[in-house]
């Protein structure tokens, strides 16, 4: 008796991580799922197009402002740093290709996926959390109208459409923050800081690479919003609870799929 | 939120996101900087290209006047073919010397071409025939210790004219490897 009691303790401790394994496995499957009953069901998010557009605004337009500051902000950062290190060795004017490369390559995509999965991913899982709760969901499919085509589709168009412009836009702003910092404030020469940038960065490699990710990201990111809200228990705890895990699951996920990208990119 | 205004708002978004690709393919990348204009393209061969990469530039008078298309090996002469695309504006004698300098101390390397005095012009396809190869470190510090060992051993000998005759050949030899690039 007193051998058996610690045994069934760790019995019971293995069954609930096998259980949770197991629901998670599901889960990963029913998100695949929705995955492809969106993309099957995607005509209808272009044949209405006002419906994405209307998305679009809701994920991209109003993430703009975030977007823009932050990549000031990393932009300047960059510069500081970078130009902080290069002067010991004497090579202050390789800080274009440092602050460019640095942002097209990674920072540009990375970033702002997180911010978008914590800007435009939690409203699109509030969104459809709290049309689960209040059974909007479920008054659609009663009237025949599908829900997926309806709500959730245009919302994956438009996370897919608004990700590789707001990472370009990123990128782009970034440098300039980072122009701004180099050139008129430190005083590296400015001819040299655009001239190198120009000669180091390639725009296949590094341009080209930089929107794939950003597409990929958009599409891991999007989805992971739009089925967490989908799935989520129909209580108020239920909708805050799937919207912290959009934020946590969409972050992992990016960083995961940014380092199996880039290993992908730099061998090719 | 009518119709027209979120029209309005999407339209701006995405035209600063094509503004912006296009920004950086221009300003940050190469996309524009390929070719200005047309070339003709003209081959050296060099013994040794150290560290030449292509799409180096190729400059005379330190102005970049065109661009290194390809480097490829010819095993028959175990020498590096490099293919240079010149600006079609600018000319070059046909025995012009073609040698590969090192921007800075430790930049990256680029093909000087100096001209020389010929009145006929390289056109396309032909072969610059007079090349200097890259400087490798490791050869220059091996002939100067080399040059340094027979200048002791010329000065623990006796001062013959035949010892005066070895030191001026290994003066001029290291003072020829030190061609000041542009």
């Amino acid at each position: 008796m007193t051998k058996s009691n610690p045994l069934i303790g760790i019995i019971k401790y293995l069954q609930v991580i096998g259980h949770r394994m197991v629901e998670r496995i599901w889960r990963l499957g029913a998100g695949a799922r929705l995955f492809f009953l969106t993309i099957i069901y995607s005509g209808e998010s272009f044949k209405r197009f006002h419906l994405t557009m209307r998305e679009i605004y809701a994920t991209g337009v109003l993430s703009l402002l975030i977007i823009i500051v932050s990549a000031f902000f990393v932009g300047m950062v960059l510069a500081l740093q970078g130009y902080n290190t290069l002067q010991k060795y004497g090579s202050s004017e390789a800080i274009g290709v440092l602050v460019a490369l640095s942002l097209v390559r990674e920072l540009g995509p990375v970033v702002t996926a997180l911010l978008f999965a914590g800007r435009a991913g939690t409203a699109i899982t509030a969104e459809i959390g709290l049309m689960k709760t209040t059974e909007q969901l479920s008054a659609m499919e009663m009237m025949a109208v599908n829900p997926i085509a309806r709500v959730v589709a245009p919302r994956f168009w438009a996370g897919v459409i608004s990700m590789p412009i707001l990472a370009t836009l990123f990128s782009m702003v970034g440098i300039l923050g980072g122009y701004l910092v180099a050139v008129p404030l430190i005083g590296v020469d400015e001819g040299a800081f655009w001239s190198q940038m120009q000669a180091n960065v390639d725009f296949q490699t590094d341009i080209v690479n930089g929107v794939i990710k950003s597409l990929v990201f958009g599409v891991a990111c999007t989805m992971i919003a739009l089925f967490e809200g989908f799935d989520a228990p129909p209580t108020a705890e239920g909708v805050s609870r799937a919207t912290t895990r959009t934020v946590v699951i969409s972050s992992l996920t990016v960083l995961g799929l940014d380092f199996v990208l880039t290993s992908f990119m730099l061998v090719i | 939120m009518d119709r027209t205004k979120i029209d309005l708002w999407v339209g701006i978004f995405v035209a600063l996101g094509v503004a912006s690709l296009l920004g950086l393919a221009m300003k940050v990348g190469n996309l524009t900087s390929g070719k200005i204009g047309e070339t003709y393209s003209v081959t050296a061969a060099f013994e040794n290209v150290g560290g030449l990469k292509s799409r180096a530039p190729v400059k005379s008078a330190g102005v970049v006047v065109g661009r290194v298309d390809n480097i490829a090996f010819n095993s028959k002469t175990y020498e590096a073919i490099v293919t240079i695309y010149i600006d079609k504006r600018y000319h070059f004698p046909k025995d012009t010397f073609a040698n590969i300098y090192t921007a800075g101390l430790l930049g990256e390397q680029y093909v000087g071409l100096e001209a020389g005095g010929d009145e006929e012009v390289l056109k396309n396809g032909d072969k610059i025939a007079k090349t200097q190869d890259a400087i490798v470190l490791e050869k220059m510090i091996s002939k100067f210790l080399f040059s340094k060992a027979s200048e002791t051993n010329a000065d623990a000998k006796q001062s013959t004219s035949t010892t005066q005759q070895e030191t001026k050949p290994a003066v001029a030899k290291s003072t020829e490897l030190g061609d000041p690039p542009f």
